[in-house]
């Protein structure tokens, strides 16, 4: 069983999955996670697997093709690569590598064969896509075709560390539980062999699954039920990352302050307004108390929802609400805001 | 209420839409994450409780929700939801989709018996009906096509409302079908089973482009067994292979008809919207009906009038005279972040109507908590309709 991990520290680790409930801002955090490892002077590569774009999306790039693309280089001398990774050409350059299949490969897409393995053929294609990652993961420095390095390899890896994209909680479990997902197809062969290779890679102490998600109730309720089911496929959890977290700008005595009869906190708003510079009208101090009510019940959940997330006895790293969006640099205030809280 | 987009764009009607006597299926689609499916439940309820005899199919709902609408076990069969308001002539049943049981009853239903016994035990089919990405949308149809025709022949319903599937992309809903249907019935899968079919010589003489290559190399890269597996799969839904298309056929025409209405299903965030972009365009190529898109979880301000810049002045003038811990002060800022939330996700709707000018939107502003019983879901079907 993997042992607790020390604090938030999660620089050791090579493999970075990153997942969470669809909608909570995995693609976001991936990327912030990505670009932190950067900004400590690693190079690093980010990976999307289901063919969204949503990477060059959150970094404002061309689209991402089949080819790793170098995003940023940091001043530390970092480098943060990206990459989209698709099945069908992740198959061929496999067929290509390891049998050296020229006409045959063209032969099989002719047919629908590829068509077939990369859509139908159950786990194939997740044992592809994550084929990718660990090739990328293992890429001995100055070549490719790493697939041969060990996990003992020290240094000498191309990559220092690799953060994937993964699919929403929902599916990661069966996403990463490579093995499980060919051995109904596949006893043998190299899609076997590939599989099991690729579980070790990701049972290593050195993969971790960070779970994203918002403290929301369908949210906190999928993430824990997610780590549960990731731990017992043999996977070591890394952080669970809170992600949009709003500032609270009400003390514990305003809370109090807005339980108070409607008739008090009229007049007291009226007088502190005006004091502020603004004319006080009905509706504004109406809509205010109601705001500060609905947000006072919203911090209630919240709490409740951080109790619960605290209690799955992992990290806990709290992420900003970005109220400009992520566009206009959000991402780098979230990589700072993770190595701030000493993440990295 | 919510931000709204310019007064003069159309407004999704979403009490006309229910009460359309021709209106026989809401389909509810979108990105992951952006509630669907309490949109369905939402939508179901509100027609039952103004007369319609409803059926809501739900894909993967969240536990709470799931339980809400008294679904506890997946039996893949509708059951009434107690607690809704049948004074107006209505009812509503709900049932949670069993991909795998769907299946398994299509392939009963069409072939005999010792035939669906030995598909039902191949482990290829097994991995088809419980894993395979497109399975579950394929199913949602097959069970969507099922239920209609038990409303027509019982009379059971008059209004099936669907979720759809927690795909990565939207538009997998559209697409998943027809991609299982080409498979089973495609070059590929002939190419498989040639060589069992009389006249298999042929067949092999049409595809003899590198045939034994491909064979061959797909032997070795998928291993001997598991090709083998695919045969006897292949071969024993042979006798299905006419009626699986024909079944995607079938219910696909079903979604272009007048009396489904799609209702498109989004966040008001860049990327959700975007989603809900490609669906828009993709139903308009399709000429599939279009109902309107419906926008969740708006940021709603109490105080609309007050602009965040002056809140955060006030806020300021507050602070400068050393009152900057004063419950108002607070407010202020708690109102400056609300409204600024509520100004960027007003400016990706009103982007997304500008460039859809004849898209009909409803917009929900967000609750200060999740929905998980009945009431939260008429106060969501109250807010959808305006």
């Amino acid at each position: 069983m993997p042992s607790p991990a020390p604090s938030t520290d999660l620089g050791a680790a090579r493999l970075h999955i990153v997942t969470g409930k669809g909608g909570v801002g995995k693609t976001t955090v991936a990327s912030a996670l990505a670009l932190a490892l950067a900004a400590t002077g690693k190079r690093v590569l980010v990976v999307e697997v289901e063919g969204r774009q949503g990477l060059s999306q959150t970094f404002d790039v061309a689209p991402l093709g089949t080819d790793e693309v170098k995003l940023v280089t940091h001043p530390s001398g970092g480098e943060l690569w990206a990459l989209s990774v698709d099945a069908k050409v992740a198959l061929l350059e496999y067929l290509q590598l390891f049998y050296k299949l020229g006409r045959a490969g063209s032969a099989l897409e002719k047919i629908g064969a590829i068509d077939f393995a990369t859509t139908i053929a159950p786990g194939v294609r997740d044992v592809l896509l994550i084929g990718k990652v660990y090739e990328a993961a293992g890429r001995p420095q100055g070549g490719r075709g790493g697939s041969k390095a060990t996990k003992g390899t020290k240094g000498g890896l191309h990559y220092d560390a690799v953060v994937l994209d993964a699919p929403p909680t929902g599916r990661a479990v069966r996403f990463l539980n490579v093995n499980a997902g060919v051995a109904d197809v596949a006893k043998m062969g190299p899609i076997k062999s590939q599989a099991d290779s690729i579980t070790r890679m990701l049972h290593d102490s050195r993969t971790l699954v960070h779970m994203v998600t918002l403290l929301e109730e369908m949210p906190v309720q999928e993430s824990l039920d997610g780590l549960r089911d990731l731990e017992a496929v043999g996977l070591h959890l890394g952080a669970i990352l809170v992600n949009q977290i709003r500032e609270s700008h009400l003390t514990p005595a305003h809370l109090t302050a807005l339980q108070g009869s409607d008739d008090d906190l009229d007049a007291l708003l009226r007088t502190e307004l005006t004091t502020a510079g603004l004319r006080p009208t009905n509706p504004m101090v109406k809509g205010l108390i109601s705001e500060g009510r609905d947000h006072a019940q919203r911090l209630e959940l919240q709490d409740e929802m951080a109790r619960e997330i605290a209690d799955a006895g992992r990290p806990v790293i709290e992420l900003p609400a970005l109220v400009g969006g992520i566009e206009g640099g959000g991402i780098a205030v979230l990589a700072d805001e993770l190595i701030e809280q000493g993440a990295l | 209420m919510a931000a709204r987009t310019s007064p003069e764009h159309p407004r999704l009607d979403v009490d006309a839409l229910l009460a359309d006597p021709d209106v026989g299926i809401i389909v509810c689609c979108g990105a992951g994450g952006v509630g669907k499916t309490t949109t369905a439940a939402a939508l179901g309820i509100r027609a039952a409780e103004s007369g319609r005899k409803v059926v809501v199919l739900t894909i993967d709902p969240a536990r709470r929700l799931a339980q809400a609408l008294g679904l506890v076990e997946l039996d893949n069969t509708p059951r009434p939801v107690a607690g809704v308001d049948l004074a107006a002539g209505g009812s509503l049943d709900a049932m949670m989709l069993d991909m795998k049981r769907t299946f398994d009853e299509v392939v009963e239903a069409h072939s005999p018996p010792d035939k669906a016994a030995q598909i039902l035990a191949n482990p290829f089919y097994q991995a088809v009906s419980s894993s395979f990405a497109g399975t579950q949308e394929y199913m949602a149809m097959e069970k969507l096509g099922q239920l209609r025709a038990q409303a027509e022949r019982e009379g059971t319903w008059d209004l099936i409302v669907v979720d759809t599937p927690p795909s990565r992309s939207a538009l997998d809903f559209l697409d998943a079908p027809k991609r299982l249907g080409s498979f089973l019935d495609g070059r590929f899968v002939r190419l498989l089973m040639a060589p069992a079919k009389a006249g298999g010589r042929a067949y092999l003489k049409v595809f003899s482009v590198g045939v034994d290559l491909a064979q061959r190399t797909l032997s070795r890269v998928l291993g001997g067994q598991m090709l083998q597996d695919v045969q006897t799969f292949v071969a024993a839904l042979d006798t299905m292979f006419g009626g699986f298309r024909e079944r995607a056929d079938v219910t696909y025409a079903l979604l272009k008809e007048h009396t489904t209405a799609f209702v498109v299903v989004a966040s008001p965030d860049r990327d959700a919207l975007r989603e809900a972009a490609f669906f828009v365009d993709r139903l308009g190529e399709e000429r599939m009906p279009l109902a309107g898109v419906v926008v969740n979880r708006l940021q709603s301000l109490g105080a609309a009038a007050l602009t965040a810049s002056r809140a955060e002045d006030g806020a300021e003038q507050l602070a400068e005279q050393g009152a900057d811990d004063t419950l108002t002060a607070g407010l202020l800022l708690l109102h400056s972040d609300l409204a600024s939330t509520s100004a960027r996700q007003t400016a990706v709707v009103t982007r997304f109507a500008a460039s859809h000018p004849d898209v009909r939107i409803s917009t929900v502003a967000a609750s200060a908590t999740d929905v998980h019983d009945l009431d939260g879901l008429r106060e969501v079907g109250r807010l959808l309709a305006g």
